[in-house]
């Protein structure tokens, strides 16, 4: 019998660390395991999870996601990313793409909103969250940042996040300037970006939805804000609560033009 | 139920690369809990390659591959329309296959 | 649950309200300060005092510096409560400072109640040069003691630099008015206790800080 010969090559994540004489040289070793890494980025299972989910008929009423408006127009998933947040005229609020999920499956699906919002991450339907934001975030990949600002509604929650982002409070006195402030700064090795101006193409708001290797979890803006919350020492951001669509205004206004990546992958 | 596989597999000169991301917890047996018990370990420890129903690649992993594996290989030749089958199995016995066309 | 969702009606009515004409800066910082408080809830030791800004953290809350007047102003009230450790003893061992450096644990809403937390030093600081995973938001510690001369902590040539450092681990402020510092003692992080270990980590010649 004539057996297949391939030439097998197993691609393996090792790379040799660099010494660790230069600081420089270990940050840029460990953003090249980073790139190696992307290749087979684990958020792709999560996408196709999602792009199921949302055609899915589900909850209470057996509806699936298909007629959601995320601001192109119900059921365009495409682009609606690289505008969010927004101002919606049927809720007449400004919402990011979490809350108007929040939105959909509750007045479409039949879902208690309220109840997704308080399910701790990583549990029950937030899970289904974490799939659909990165299902969504995917479909807009490689595209500009070109967040609406026309309605004052839109122009005021940029500036109540500006002021959110400066806000120094808590046993710390952290805002999120303390650490995303400045360029070029570093906590322990993980490199911070500048919150304060545009940090370019796929960094900082450009680059969530991600993959978090350290702990195999798929993370929204939602997330990662409310573990910065907790890093600051502050009390608890409500799930999709205004300050959060504050901030991602803000962000996402201060990242105009530069792309998107989401959902990448980080440490 | 565990979930699907993504495989792609593209036509690279006279043979194919096939990559591969799957789904699985990969537990090492090492970790513990926020009580201090144990994590048992929970891990894939073979997976099969097969071209057209033929076996062109065994691995045995065990507790060094990370969450949620990524793999890559070649094949030395294929053709587009192949069909490719990854399987793995186990340390539960729980298993699972998935196809894709060499495109 | 209801009580945010009619807050956030009565923000979007107030956004709505103003359609017309733009909001003035004080119109904008109401519409914050509502915003805030509707958004946050306590969890674990985190309780809503925290949101409670002091005079000091208000000023430091601008996209701009308060003015010179303001920030000395503001340093000197902070140097003015420092609390100078009992007994005059300034160093602690240097051995606990560094684990205390290393420990990043505490005072977040996942942490328990009445467990010490960590200094969180290394997150910003260059330390111990065997430390390579070292922030970079505060300027490098290493060689601390060597650097400012002091040989010998116990002679007085070293009290100035000893209290200097006593006073930035305990209230950062008091010498920098929007420090991105936290105010370790003054905010209760850290006991006087913690603050003698660190304070022999970067000033003990036998700390490895000081290693020649």
């Amino acid at each position: 019998m004539r057996r297949h010969a391939p030439a097998v090559a197993l691609v393996a994540a090792a790379f040799a660390w660099p010494g660790a004489q230069a600081q420089t040289g270990t940050a840029d070793g460990i953003a090249q395991y980073r790139a190696l890494l992307a290749d087979g980025n684990p958020a792709e299972l999560w996408e196709a999870k999602g792009e199921l989910l949302w055609k899915q008929k589900r909850g209470p009423k057996n509806v699936s996601l298909e007629g959601c408006d995320l601001g192109q127009g119900a059921g365009v998933v495409k682009g609606a990313f690289v505008e969010l947040p927004r101002y919606f005229a049927d809720t007449k609020r400004v919402q990011d793409l979490e809350s108007r999920l929040l939105n959909c499956m509750e007045a479409q699906q039949g879902f208690n909103a309220a109840e997704i919002a308080a399910t701790p991450f990583g549990r029950g339907e937030q899970l289904n969250l974490e799939a659909l934001v990165a299902y969504v975030s995917a479909a807009s990949r490689g595209m500009k940042f070109r967040l609406p600002q026309a309605r004052s509604e839109e122009r005021q929650m940029f500036e109540a996040g500006k002021r959110i982002f400066y806000f120094r409070a808590g046993p710390y006195d952290f805002s999120c300037a303390s650490c995303h402030g400045e360029a070029g700064k570093r906590i322990r090795l993980q490199e911070l970006p500048d919150l304060t101006r545009n940090p370019g193409d796929g960094v900082g708001y450009a680059a969530w939805p991600a993959y978090r290797l350290s702990s195999g979890e798929l993370w929204g803006m939602q997330r990662r804000l409310n573990d910065c919350y907790r890093q600051q020492r502050f009390p608890f951001p409500g799930y999709a609560s205004d300050a959060t669509i504050a901030l991602a205004t803000f962000m996402g206004v201060q990242s105009q033009g530069s792309v998107s990546i989401a959902p990448s992958i980080k440490r | 139920m565990s979930d699907p596989m993504r495989i792609r597999a593209q036509v690279q000169g006279s043979g194919a690369v096939v990559r591969v991301l799957m789904s699985h917890e990969m537990e090492t047996g090492l970790r513990k809990d926020a009580a201090g018990k144990t994590i048992p370990a929970w891990h894939i420890t073979e997976i099969v390659a097969a071209l057209n129903g033929q076996t062109v690649m065994t691995a045995q992993w065990g507790t060094a591959i990370a969450k949620n594996p990524f793999t890559q290989f070649t094949l030395k030749s294929a053709k587009a329309g192949d069909k490719i089958s990854i399987s793995w199995v186990d340390n539960r016995g729980d298993k699972r296959t998935d196809e894709a066309v060499v495109a | 649950m209801k009580k945010t969702r009619t807050t956030s009606l009565a923000i979007a009515a107030l956004l709505a309200g103003c359609a017309t004409a733009p909001m003035t800066a004080p119109e904008l910082d109401q519409l914050t300060q509502g915003i805030m408080k509707a958004s946050f809830r306590e969890q674990g030791i985190a309780k809503l005092d925290r949101l409670a800004q002091d005079e000091l953290q208000q000023a430091c809350s601008a996209e701009k510096p308060p003015s010179d007047a303001v920030a000395k102003r503001l340093e000197a009230a902070q140097l003015a409560s420092v609390r100078w450790p009992a007994d005059d003893v300034y160093l602690g061992d240097w051995r606990e400072g560094e684990k205390l450096a290393q420990n990043g644990r505490g005072m977040t809403w996942s942490d328990p109640a009445g467990v010490p937390s960590g200094g969180n030093c290394y997150n910003c600081h260059q330390i111990a040069k065997t430390e390579i995973s070292f922030g970079t938001i505060g300027p490098s510690l290493y060689q601390y003691g060597r650097l400012r001369g002091v040989s010998d902590p116990a002679a007085p040539a070293s009290r100035e630099m000893l209290r200097y450092t006593w006073g930035k681990l305990w209230n950062a402020k008091a010498t920098n008015a929007c420090s991105n510092m936290p105010r370790f003692g003054h905010a209760g992080v850290l006991s006087a206790g913690q603050i003698r270990d660190l304070m022999a980590l970067l000033l003990d010649p036998k700390s490895p800080v000081n290693a020649p």
